[in-house]
């Protein structure tokens, strides 16, 4: 198929479902990777998922025409032939009735939700004039972006060829960048994603408020389940008791905001009790006698009085987890901004590992590696006029990715230079980053804000331009060349025609740039050409990744003693118990326990997580999933509950410190969290109209994070740091 | 404590199973109702002196009545069923462990057996219409001219009636799933529930269409203004106290039945008392209590006890207060059913 | 003969509801309704509590209430590993069933006719797992001929503790939860 057909393809398309006025189901098999219509007239499509960022391998059976189901590819080394919930619901994100349908021009003020349907070429003249505008009257640099997921490459690509160069993901400073950055100061290296977490393998695993099969993390929760189907010995520490503490052989149910005098009472108690791995620490270690020295204050029984967990059972588990190693995986968890001190947190728990040997050793953390895919040869982008807006001066000196928030702070107060231009992808800002106001704020700053998504989210809701996505089964993406345990390649690409008039993203950042006038930048007339560049260039077939959709490459070692090299990128090349750069920087060099804030008397603290068939904010509209799940509830335990007189199913309000009142939510009653939290799933609670389906279905957390707590090393938005009162709704 | 949370929400079925509304409680007291007059027009038809004129409303205008009051009743089951146009498979197959499926059949052979007992005296007992189609005079005639024709009706109406009755309550027995029904005692309890609402309604009937000067004197103020297109009728005046006193037996019979129920569930394993708490003292006590027990049974039964006594005149006010307790039985019976469950025992 | 059933192992289950959505999917199951869900029972009070968590669905009971209370056929065992099925034409959507099942594993379909899970013989008859076992993320259903003694339901049952769901309601249900 040539690039013209493609296109033209796509306008006729467009064209005939306009004229039809019908949904179009279009019963043409046009991905030439699809087998042809089997038995019954189904055929099936192989491309991988995007109903979260783990990016599984996917099968797409479409039935006369009709997208019908999506199974696991069974080649797929993430998803091993099983999706999970939401990557089997994600026919809902094809067949979501409130999806975005056309380009949108904002009519009234920003955040009514009042727009004009335009054509393609009309949005596109709209943007390419407001950014000329702002590349002339602020300079290019002026112009930032938020983007999640693989989807966003090509809009990052246009946007940088532009002249941008403030570009972030939340996904850092609100996500796993405190994990990443304490890893790094540990071992020199990320944790990344998918995570290195070698869990099929372990003896014990540690989860520390990861609450592994609610978070439901493919690879991860797979592999969960199988080690406890071996009979791992499983530790869980936790305020809530999360399904992962169900399976515990111990359940700590740990006071919140007190993990790391938990961590250093454990690694007080492998070190006093030389139950750490003492050749390990010896053979990569730097600087342990400091560190061990620092430990000596952090005994069990003043843990206590920090986390509430009895003496004996902090010393049985450590004792547990140094039976076990190296096989002993502290799991780093994911979303690891909680209360603003999540580097030091997070470097302990590395150090905890470190003491275990199980960093490169199997049952703790492999080595991944990835395919070698040469990155398609482009121009050069324009040199930046002025540095990044997001970390003024290194004043997080440990950030070694963009601080989303960071972008919103320079929106609001203009330093170091004015930011006059946002390009949104495929993320919901108002309930990604912690203070909606703050976010308002810097949007009402804003020249232009472009969103670009599937479906009307809340910051679409503000934007000046909203473009329409096509999802993922009705669309190419970039490469994903998986940095994993097996390193593979992996093509999305279309199953199904869009419904309506919603674009792929590499057709709008092209489109976009072409009226840029940045058209050099696109030297590919299609995306299949830019595919097939880049897979003969990796010396593969792309005939042969579109019949299979993932091709698998060898196999690396992956710990230490299979040949991993056991390197460590830190100053000392050693994996660092004591940081010298910490020091020098004016840290902390071995973390140090701060006791939490507490909150007002007679509220409870707010902690928020994840449920397995909903990502973030984005598939509460995706019929499939809203009926198995269509609102939160605020989990509070039952004796609180009994006292403020409530029972499970009652409707409350929570009010936050700052007066904040959430929409109306279901009590759960349970004798699952401690009395002083309340706990629940983050996503709910729609304010966006457009979501018809899941519009005030359930309370928003992101609406009652107005404090938060900036991790002085790399900037990371701690957000556990609420608190709110229950109140009846009456 | 046990915290169970159930994901599952299934309409009709979730939170709480709520298949059944008002559908199925006014079939099982139609049904009921008419197997009561069938029994007593049964009995009335066998039992009957040619001079007896005054058993004609038992076995001529109860079975007439009972003939709409079934289609009525058929009625509301065609409106409960959610699949209708398929409602022709009940008589492809003939499902010997479904009470379902008994039941389908035995209407079948109801209206034959109700019809064939309203026709034998029909011309006695409204001679008017007899007058106008001959024809009717000559089918009395036929029947009442071949004794074992008239004995095999009287049977055919009694055996039916009492399969009708009994088939009522067993459809809910036979629900092992639901315990406040699992009971043998529902047959017996809406056989004789059906029996008292039946002689409840000839009772009313008889009543209203006592002519003017033998009606008693403080009668009902509702009587006479309904009662004055009966003028003509004659009046039995025994008739009224037997089926008084009968009705009486069986409102007796059915509050020993559920009593025995009751007793029965509450001497049974933990669901089975639940289930009767939901009647004793739970959400549908104080409608069991009061219009059920309360006005459904003890105080017709005193009324009529009086009435017998011959302290106070008849009035259709116990028939009135039977029949709507009849049918509030099975309103309750039926919500509450649905509503007690097995998983309700959860340790 | 066989004799189809399930093992669920609930110690690997975290309730994550694949199952349900693999079985709306593969069987075009209405929007608002289910044949499969997610049952969550917590025993015990902080911190001390104990969860189990079950996938549920039609037990497929050798002794099944809902075949024997309809009265026209519609519900029956299936000759095939005695699965409990619906045949849609002869349903006349009495109701009977679903008042029968101490498990409410039946609904009444927007077209009328009663449905609920038929383990999905339609898969099973071409050799593949029913949809909610094939899916499963945590690989905690098991499904399998329990005459055949070597099956790994068989062996599974053999080898660790299971409880089924009311089994006192007499209707030998033919899931089974490994604990």
């Amino acid at each position: 198929m040539n690039a013209l057909s493609r296109r033209r393809f796509l306008k006729l398309t467009a064209a005939t479902i306009v004229a039809a006025g019908a949904a179009g189901r279009a019963t043409r098999a046009f991905a030439a990777g699809s087998a042809p219509d089997g038995a019954g007239g189904v055929r099936q499509v192989p491309t991988f998922c995007d109903l979260c960022f783990w990016k599984c391998g996917a099968l797409a059976s479409v039935r006369n025409g009709r997208l019908w189901k999506i199974e696991g590819n069974p080649v797929d080394p993430l998803c091993r032939g099983r999706l999970c919930p939401r990557g089997t619901g994600g026919i809902g994100a094809h067949t979501d009735p409130d999806r975005l349908r056309a380009p949108l021009i904002r009519t009234h003020e920003r955040g009514e939700e009042k727009w004009q349907e335009v054509t393609w070429d009309e949005a596109f003249d709209y943007i390419a004039g407001r950014m000329k505008k702002i590349a002339a009257e602020h300079g290019p640099e002026s112009m930032g972006m938020f983007a999640h997921g693989i989807g966003g490459t090509f809009l990052k690509h246009t946007l940088k060829a532009y002249g941008a160069v403030n570009v972030a993901a939340p996904s850092y400073a609100q996500c796993r960048g405190p994990r990443e950055v304490g890893f790094r100061l540990t071992f020199g290296d990320d944790i990344g994603s998918p995570e290195r977490t070698d869990i099929e393998n372990t003896d014990c695993l540690v989860l520390i408020g990861s609450h592994l099969g609610e978070n439901m993390h493919n690879t991860q929760v797979q592999e969960f389940a199988t080690a406890v189907g071996r009979g791992a010995s499983l530790i869980v520490v936790d305020p809530r008791f999360s399904v992962a503490a169900s399976k515990a052989k111990f359940y700590l149910p740990i006071k919140p905001g007190t993990d790391l005098a938990l961590l250093l009472a454990w690694m007080h108690v492998l070190v006093t009790e030389k139950l750490y791995d003492a050749e390990y620490v010896a053979k990569y270690g730097f600087g342990f006698e400091q560190f061990a020295a620092s430990l000596t204050t952090c005994t069990p029984e003043w843990a206590f009085a920090e986390t509430g967990i009895e003496p004996d059972t902090i010393r049985a588990t450590a004792r547990e987890m140094a039976r076990h190693r190296p096989a002993t995986l502290v799991h780093p968890g994911r979303h690891s901004n909680w209360n603003g001190d999540d580097t030091q947190r997070s470097r302990a728990i590395a150090l905890l590992n470190a003491l275990l040997g199980s960093w490169g050793r199997k049952g703790g953390f492999y080595q991944p590696s990835s395919m070698d895919v040469p990155a398609y040869p482009y121009p050069a982008y324009p040199k930046a006029g002025r540095p990044n807006v997001d970390n003024p001066g290194r004043k997080y000196p440990f950030a070694n990715e963009a601080i989303s928030t960071g972008i919103r702070d320079a929106t609001i107060s203009g330093k170091p230079y004015s930011i006059k231009g946002w390009m949104v992808y495929a993320t919901n800002l108002l309930n990604a980053l912690p203070n909606q106001d703050e976010t308002i704020r810097a949007i009402q700053q804003l020249d232009l804000l472009v969103v670009v998504d599937v479906i009307p989210s809340e910051i679409a809701g503000w934007a000046d331009v909203v473009l329409p996505e096509s999802v993922y089964l009705e669309r190419f993406d970039d490469l994903n060349p998986e940095y994993f345990k097996q390193p593979f390649l992996a093509l999305r690409q279309p199953v199904v025609e869009s419904p309506h008039d919603q674009k792929p993203n590499w057709w709008i950042a092209k489109k976009l740039a072409e009226k840029l006038g940045l058209g050099a930048y696109y030297p590919w007339r299609d995306i299949e050409e830019y595919l097939d560049h880049r897979v003969t260039a990796a010396g593969l077939s792309y005939a042969e990744l579109k019949q299979k959709g993932i091709i698998v490459g060898p196999r690396q070692p992956n710990y230490f003693d299979e040949g991993a090299p056991a390197e460590f990128d830190t100053p000392s090349k050693k994996i660092e118990f004591y940081s010298l750069q910490l020091e020098k920087a004016g840290f902390d060099p071995v973390p140090r326990y701060t006791p939490p804030v507490a909150g007002p008397a007679g509220s409870f603290r707010l902690l928020f997580g994840r449920a397995p068939m909903h990502s973030f904010s984005r598939t509460q509209s995706n019929r499939l999933l809203s009926d198995l799940m269509s609102e939160n509830v605020v989990w509070l335990n039952s004796t609180a509950a009994a006292r403020l007189g409530l029972k499970s199913d009652d409707f409350v309000r929570l009010r936050n410190q700052d007066g904040v009142v959430s929409n109306r939510i279901k009590v759960k009653a349970t004798e699952r969290i401690r009395p002083d939290c309340v706990y629940m799933v983050h996503g709910f609670g729609h304010t966006s109209r457009g979501l018809r389906h899941a519009f005030g279905k359930g309370a928003s957390d992101a609406q009652l994070i107005t404090r938060y707590r900036t991790d002085p090393l790399m900037g990371g938005t701690g957000m556990n740091v609420n608190f709110v009162t229950v109140e009846p709704d009456v | 404590m046990i915290e169970f949370t159930n994901f599952r929400h299934n309409p009709l079925v979730d939170p709480a199973v709520h298949v059944w509304g008002w559908e199925i409680p006014v079939y099982l007291f139609l049904g009921g109702l008419v197997a009561g007059l069938m029994i007593i027009a049964g009995v009335r038809l066998l039992i009957m002196r040619p001079t007896a004129r005054q058993a004609l409303v038992c076995c001529t205008i109860g079975p007439l009545a009972g003939l709409g009051l079934l289609s009525l009743g058929m009625l509301a089951l065609f409106l409960d069923l959610s699949h209708k146009f398929h409602v022709w498979r009940l008589y492809l197959a003939f499902e010997p462990t479904s009470p379902m499926s008994w039941g389908a059949w035995i209407l079948l052979f109801v209206y034959p057996a109700l019809l064939a007992n309203a026709l034998a005296h029909l011309p006695e007992a409204i001679p008017a219409l007899a007058r106008r189609v001959p024809v009717l005079v000559k089918i009395s005639d036929y029947i009442l001219t071949r004794p074992r024709l008239v004995l095999g009706t009287g049977l055919a109406n009694i055996t039916i009636g009492v399969a009708l009755g009994l088939y009522t309550g067993i459809l809910l027995g036979t629900m092992g799933a639901r315990p406040l029904w699992n009971s043998a005692v529902l047959g017996p309890l809406f056989l004789f529930s059906g029996l008292s609402t039946a002689a409840a309604l000839l009772h009313g009937i008889l009543v209203l269409t006592t002519p003017d000067g033998e009606r008693p004197e403080f009668a009902d103020f509702l009587l006479s203004m309904v009662a004055r297109w009966t003028q003509a009728r004659p009046l039995d005046n025994r008739i009224a106290p037997t089926l008084a006193q009968a009705d009486n037996s069986f409102l007796t019979i059915e509050l020993g039945l559920l009593g025995l129920l009751l007793i029965g569930h509450l001497t049974s394993t933990a669901v089975h008392q639940q289930a009767a708490g939901l009647l004793l003292n739970g959400p549908y006590a104080a409608v069991f209590w009061v219009f059920v027990i309360g006005l459904g049974i003890l105080i017709p039964l005193f009324l009529q006890h009086l009435e017998l006594l011959h302290r106070i005149r008849h009035t259709i006010a116990p028939p009135i207060l039977v029949l709507c307790g009849g049918l509030i039985l099975r309103f309750v019976l039926v919500a509450a059913g649905q509503a007690s469950h097995w998983s309700a025992a959860l340790p | 003969m066989s004799r189809y059933i399930m093992a669920i192992d609930t110690r690997r289950c975290v309730g994550c509801m694949d199952c349900v959505v693999a079985c709306k999917t593969e069987n075009h199951i209405p929007e608002g309704y289910t044949r499969d869900w997610i049952t969550e029972t917590v025993r015990g009070s902080f911190p001390t509590p104990s969860l189990e968590i079950r996938t549920e669905r039609c037990n497929h009971c050798a002794n099944p209430p809902c075949v024997s209370c309809c009265p026209t056929g519609a519900s029956h065992i299936h000759e095939r590993g005695g699965v409990v099925l619906v045949n849609q034409d002869e349903c006349i959507g009495c109701k009977a069933c679903l008042a029968a099942c101490p498990y409410d594993a039946r609904y009444i379909h927007p077209d009328g006719y009663a449905d609920k899970c038929t383990f999905c013989i339609h898969r099973v008859e071409k050799g593949q797992l029913p949809a909610c076992v094939s899916v499963c993320p945590t690989r905690c259903m098991h499904f399998g001929d329990a005459d055949d003694p070597f099956s790994e339901v068989s062996q599974l049952l053999a080898s660790r503790p299971s409880h089924t769901l009311l089994p006192e309601a007499g209707t030998k249900p033919r899931i089974y939860y490994l604990t």
